[in-house]
């Protein structure tokens, strides 16, 4: 393809149908970047406690932090996609005034530093919060340094991630199609469930790993709101903070499972069953 | 179980204003001709009921869907029409069965009941076997069929088409008109078909409605239009001479039906066809005062001037004899041979201006 289209370019006069080959000033900060991309990644397998991999990997708080990791930002996932389809669908079809303005918002924590979200949920659920006193007062209950806080910090920073990718495929899924629906006597709510929901099924899933992955990873938001308890609030980013400063063998071990991990979403991201990725 | 459409009203939407007043029989198949913006998508889906009247009413035998003054209306979902879309709009999601299905579904059958529904339109239609392929593995012509059983299985008091081959290839499109033909006949009820394509408003439609800017400006039967076109898009639209005659495929002569023989050029799908349908455009015909000698041309015949009109730049002479033609002549022509009503005249008209199309 880009053969020809050179060789088009270039006119009759020389015939010339072999690539160009690209422009290094393009290429050689192209190679920088690439270098410095997968070189931490190569030192963090280069230098890992292979032979103590086993016993590192079965410690008690590793296996609690995994644990906790998983269960936290899958629950933070289930959580986004109960409320995040249905806001992005509001914010895709909606035509109020200030839908604009509201769209801004709730993605807001997609650019928010962590900290600041953490920040701010305590502001907001924390004992003293605007809603977090009222909790408090009127249950007893109170959220904050609770495995409920890590998944509430995890829903804030990763549900934006899926309502973009489900508003973006709810805006350019064919309206005809629900048209074609009312007209075969469909109510709306049967050609939401049976045509519009099929039809952004592959974004749904899309932005579902990439919220869970934002949400496995989260740091800032979950040591602030939820703090540093191991079994209750130690996710697996905060066990790797923390064992940078005792066991770097440890931290490394526990990166490399995170690596593993991401790895694993990218290739279910790309893998065949997923429309729109690559086949 | 079927009544007559009856449409009465004015359609605001967007700066545009749509004004009809129509009705269509059961079992009658109207064509609805007109330029692009004339209103005709509009017609159709406040028809179907996605657009509410501004003013006025539509009634579908004893059911009134759209009233604005008794403030009823009906919506797409609960009226009882089948609308085919012009890009078909199948559901890519579901296999061909469900997507026939889909309709019986929503309306209250069973799973297995609707699929059973399916499986019988499938069947009738021609496609039994296809019903497990999903909308991306099926023909264009294929996926047109689907669309027509998918708008049939809800079993509908109202049949509405938008352009139903405007996304096939000339080839498929001979094949499925004839086929649509069939299918438009068996159908009990109203039938509106929404068109640009003059041969197929001519072959599928027994009643033509023209719009032009949002008005009817005439409708009739397709010879009436065709006869004594009002406006000059409507002189160029159907501004045709159309016979149905039988074809001997060795010779390419075609017997007409109204007496008379032509010689044709059968296109696609017409080589094997008996039955054909023969169009000859009124400017492809010379009108001579004498019998032409000589004469290059393979269809010659005679006739009598019924009637001279002035069309813009054209006159459209009638022409009665074996077969009775139309023919665009230039008014300078009209005055040269001084052709007038009652004369006797010499048509001619080469073979391969004449086309034959399958009748289906």
């Amino acid at each position: 393809m880009n053969g020809t289209a050179v060789s088009r370019g270039r006119g009759r006069a020389t015939p010339d149908r072999r690539p160009a080959s690209l422009p290094w000033v393009m290429k050689a900060p192209a190679l920088v970047a690439i270098a410095f991309l997968l070189l931490p990644l190569l030192g963090l397998v280069a230098r890992a406690p292979w032979s103590g991999l086993g016993r590192i990997l079965r410690s008690q708080q590793v296996l609690d932090a995994l644990r906790l990791s998983l269960f936290t930002s899958t629950t933070a996932t289930v959580i986004s996609l109960v409320l995040g389809v249905p806001l992005a669908w509001v914010l895709a079809r909606s035509r109020a005034t200030g839908i604009t303005l509201l769209r801004a918002l709730v993605t807001l924590p997609l650019v928010f530093p962590p900290v600041v979200a953490g920040v701010a949920l305590l502001m907001a659920f924390g004992r003293r919060g605007v809603l977090g006193s009222l909790l408090d007062q009127w249950f007893g209950v109170t959220l904050p340094f609770t495995t409920a806080a890590v998944v509430m910090a995890e829903t804030f920073v990763a549900m934006p991630f899926l309502v973009v990718t489900v508003e973006a495929a709810f805006r350019s899924s064919d309206r005809g199609l629900e048209e074609a629906a009312s007209t075969l006597g469909a109510s709306r709510l049967t050609t939401l469930r049976r045509v519009t929901l099929p039809l952004v099924a592959p974004a749904v899933a899309a932005g579902a790993v990439l919220c869970w992955a934002r949400a496995l990873g989260e740091f800032g938001a979950t040591i602030t709101f939820a703090g540093n308890f191991p079994g209750r609030t130690q996710t697996m980013p905060l066990a790797v903070y923390l064992a940078m400063e005792s066991d770097p063998d440890a931290a490394i071990a526990l990166s490399l499972v995170l690596l593993v991990v991401s790895v694993g979403v990218l290739v279910g991201l790309r893998s065949s069953w997923w429309p729109g990725g690559a086949r | 179980m079927s009544g007559a459409l009856e449409i009465t009203g004015v359609v605001e939407v967007g700066g545009f204003t749509l004004d009809v007043d129509a009705s269509v029989a059961p079992g009658q198949v109207v064509g609805v001709v007109g330029p692009n913006g004339a209103g005709k998508s509009v017609l159709l889906r406040t028809l179907a009921g996605l657009i509410p009247l501004s003013r006025g009413r539509i009634a579908l035998g004893d059911t009134v869907v759209d009233d604005v003054d008794a403030d009823t209306f009906v919506p797409a979902e609960r009226r009882p029409v089948g609308l085919v879309f012009q890009d078909f709009r199948l559901f890519g999601h579901l296999d061909v069965r469900d997507n026939v299905a889909f309709g019986p579904r929503c309306r209250g059958q069973s799973r297995r009941a609707s699929r059973e529904i399916a499986d019988a339109w499938l069947d009738r239609l021609g496609l039994a076997g296809l019903g497990g392929r999903r909308p991306g593995e099926i023909s264009g012509g294929q996926a047109q069929r689907v669309a027509l059983a998918r708008a049939l299985a809800v079993d509908p008091h109202l049949l509405l088409l938008d352009e139903p081959m405007a996304s096939l290839d000339a080839r498929t499109r001979v094949d499925v008109r004839a086929e649509l033909r069939e299918h438009l006949r068996d159908f009990a009820g109203p039938v509106v078909l929404v068109t640009h394509d003059p041969i197929e408003a001519l072959v599928l439609a027994d009643h033509l409605v023209v719009l032009e800017h949002g008005r009817i400006v005439q409708q009739g039967t397709p010879s009436e239009v065709a006869r004594h076109p009002r406006t000059d898009y409507v002189a160029r639209l159907v501004g045709i001479n159309l016979y149905t005659g039988t074809l001997d495929p060795a010779s390419h002569r075609v017997e007409l039906d109204q007496g008379g023989t032509l010689f044709a050029v059968p296109t696609e799908g017409a080589e094997s066809c008996a039955r054909v349908v023969v169009g000859l455009r009124p400017s492809a015909i010379s009108v001579h005062t004498e019998r032409p000698e000589h004469a290059s041309p393979r269809n010659v015949w005679s006739g009598t001037i019924a009637s001279l009109d002035l069309l813009g730049d054209r006159v459209r002479v009638q022409v009665d004899g074996a077969p009775p033609a139309m023919v665009d002549v230039t008014p300078a022509a009209v005055a040269d041979l001084r052709l007038h009503e009652g004369l006797g005249v010499w048509l001619s008209a080469k073979a391969t201006e004449t086309e034959a199309y399958p009748a289906g």
